[in-house]
């Protein structure tokens, strides 16, 4: 961050230039050493290419896996292109149903993403909010939000989330959940892991409350959801950026959890989880690439996003709650 | 002392109360015992007069200190898949589930110590770059990817036909990367030991053994890189500080100071995590016994899911949540016990 030089002109109205948000971001640390750091290059490289070409699948996929006329049973298990057997049309095989593989895992990288940033969202919303309030507000709203985000935690979030799809699953029936899993995963996953988001804020806000603006805002007799909102939130931005990072690898590899014990996306509409459960039925007939081609592209995803949390987490150096 | 035990007591209490709440409203919104028990000739007043006599219409909190008595006694209902008390199919199940445990901490632990020590006393060295390059590569892959990828190299075997084979170093470079994949990947085998009650262990027979080295491994995958970066960043941070730089201007040699000095403030911060993870190795149990066909408790509680089998689901999550609770007292405890900076009053520091 560089302080804009002050330009002493001829009449005193003119104030000091300010710099607009892509200057900032130009002569900003973050961008200095993203600039020298190939590692993170490389990473975002890949996240932003698997995202485009993620919720680009229905333009990019040679066939539509949704699409049952285009799926042929008599070409099921063939193998990717480098192996003997080979059908030049399915360039990664094809799965025991006779998807192409190819096809199936871009629909499925999406289906992962969407599950992944909208669980991550609702997190968020509702991590940042209970943040704030807990350690805005202090007293009995504090002890009784950490005390529920340390019995949450103590379960493991993963635990949560499988005891929570297993419960909904048992109560409203198969056929109901699968129809309606993004939504569910979604929900399960955003609430199983907004304790998370909402100790880090809560820490940045006890560190950011006594400090003089918002003694000032006060003062002024702003309201405190405005304090809050307005002006101690923005500067709580840092740390919870570097945990949405985190958060995302984590939600997407809850989400193939969930999938692979079957309280997650159904075959007919697979995310990578999925894809990886009903390819390991095969495993032992040989057909290895159905189910660790779409793991492949799973852990690469979530490599990418955990190295750019990485580095991420040594530039911007927050105070992260520890413990 | 007495004043922190009891707070950690009522805190504990408190958290079973709700979880036991919690497993009441799901074992009562949850199907209709009623219509579990009786054909489908019997009419509607002899299904009133029934539900009168199971207490069914009683108030919620009626039922449901009548659903605590039982369970503190020991009584948790009856499976409805296995016909017999919940808590029984619960004790057949546990011990494979804590042998399972058990194996993967002991490579945990065996593992994670030197590794993070090492690679804090040399973060240059090339050995600890490409320990925490792998630690890293080690978080993103799912438990049960790790698993697969195992049960593929070890288990069903690679043939890697990458190199010419030809010529004399392309057919050893092949046969290098390939495996045999002869390791067992299902079930715990057959030659298990009967110890005693429901415990028959795998850790006394060479096949029982062979049994548990993939599941081991692979639920030992996801916490090792945590524990490994964890150590080593605690270890970092002690290093730096003025007990450690004295010790060492001191003339200690520093074996000691590393390992008798450093280490011990090391594991305090390990301690609490290692507490908190257990609940994490649980729900990983649940995944890596599903890969490997473990018969286990998360095996167990998968199939009480699918069979819809409701107090065999409820009596699961009542004896996990014991499980958490008293680890998560004891690990805050010893906290208290070897950490003289923290008061044991409760009070806030």
């Amino acid at each position: 961050m560089t302080i804009p030089t002050v330009t002493q002109s001829s009449s005193q109205t003119t104030r000091p230039r300010i710099p607009s948000r892509w200057e900032r971001l130009r002569d900003s640390y973050l961008w200095y050493s993203f600039k020298r750091d190939h590692t993170a290059q490389l990473c975002l490289a890949i996240f932003i290419g698997l995202v485009i070409v993620a919720f680009a699948s229905p333009l990019l996929a040679p066939t539509d896996p949704y699409d049952l006329r285009q799926i042929d049973i008599m070409a099921s298990e063939l193998p990717p292109f480098w192996i003997d057997g080979a059908d030049e049309r399915f360039i990664l095989g094809t799965d025991a149903q006779g998807r192409d593989l190819l096809s199936i895992i871009l629909y499925g990288t999406r289906v992962s993403l969407l599950i992944g940033f909208g669980a991550v969202i609702l997190q968020a919303l509702l991590g940042v909010t209970f943040g704030l309030m807990a350690g805005y507000l202090g007293g009995r709203v504090d002890a009784l939000l950490m005390r529920l985000a340390d019995i949450q935690l103590s379960f493991s979030t993963l635990m949560v989330a499988i005891v929570v799809g297993a419960v909904v699953k048992a109560t409203m029936g198969g056929a109901f959940y699968s129809e309606y899993a993004v939504i569910m995963l979604i929900l399960i996953i955003g609430l199983a892991e907004w304790p998370q988001y909402a100790r880090t804020v809560r820490a940045s806000v006890l560190a950011e409350k006594n400090k003089e603006y918002v003694d000032a805002a006060r003062v002024m007799g702003l309201r405190s959801k405005r304090i809050m909102f307005r002006h101690v939130l923005p500067n709580t931005l840092s740390p919870i950026f570097v945990i949405s990072t985190v958060q995302i690898a984590n939600a997407i590899i809850s989400e193939a959890a969930l999938s692979f014990l079957g309280l997650g996306m159904p075959e007919t509409h697979p995310s990578l989880g999925s894809l990886i459960k009903s390819g390991f039925d095969y495993i032992q007939s040989g057909s290895w690439w159905i189910t660790l081609i779409p793991g492949a592209v799973l852990v690469i995803l979530v490599l990418s996003i955990n190295l750019l949390g990485d580095w991420l987490r040594d530039v911007m150096n927050p105070r992260l709650y520890k413990g | 002392m007495i004043a922190f035990l009891i707070k950690r007591l009522m805190h504990a209490i408190l958290v079973m109360f709700i979880i036991s709440v919690l497993a009441f409203a799901i074992q009562d919104n949850l199907g209709d015992p009623v219509q579990q028990m009786v054909g489908q000739s019997v009419p509607e007043s002899e299904r009133e007069a029934l539900r009168e006599r199971l207490g069914l219409n009683d108030p919620f909190l009626v039922q449901y200190a009548r659903f605590a008595l039982n369970a503190v006694q020991g009584d948790f209902g009856t499976s409805y898949f296995y016909r017999e008390p919940a808590l029984e199919v619960i004790g057949r199940h546990l011990p494979a589930t804590l042998e399972l445990v058990f194996a993967s901490t002991l490579i945990i632990v065996l593992f994670s110590v030197p590794i993070g020590v090492y690679s804090a006393i040399k973060p240059r060295a090339i050995l600890s770059r490409f320990f925490m390059g792998a630690s890293i590569v080690g978080i993103s892959i799912p438990v049960f990817l790790t698993a697969i990828i195992l049960i593929q190299i070890f288990s069903i075997g690679v043939t890697v036909t990458l190199f010419p084979e030809s010529t004399g170093w392309g057919s050893w470079l092949n046969g290098f990367f390939s495996t045999e994949g002869n390791m067992p990947s299902f079930g715990r085998g057959y030659d298990l030991v009967h110890v005693f009650g429901h415990w028959d262990t795998n850790l006394a027979t060479w096949n029982g053994l062979q049994h548990l080295v993939l599941p081991s491994i692979a639920l030992a995958s996801i916490m090792l890189p945590l524990f490994i970066r964890l150590i080593r960043a605690e270890m970092m941070e002690v290093m730096q500080s003025d007990y450690v730089k004295y010790a060492r201007a001191k003339g200690i040699s520093m074996r000691r100071v590393y390992f008798v000095h450093a280490l011990k403030n090391t594991m305090l911060p390990v301690i609490t995590v290692g507490g908190v993870q257990i609940g994490t190795m649980v729900a990983y149990t649940i995944l890596t016994e599903t890969v490997f066909q473990w018969p286990g408790m998360g095996l167990m509680f998968l199939d009480a899911i699918n069979h819809a089998d409701i107090p065999l689901i409820v009596s699961y999550l009542m004896i996990v949540g014991v499980i958490f609770v008293v680890t998560n007292t004891i690990v805050d405890l010893v906290y208290g016990l070897v950490n003289p900076t923290v008061k044991l009053t409760g009070k806030p520091a």
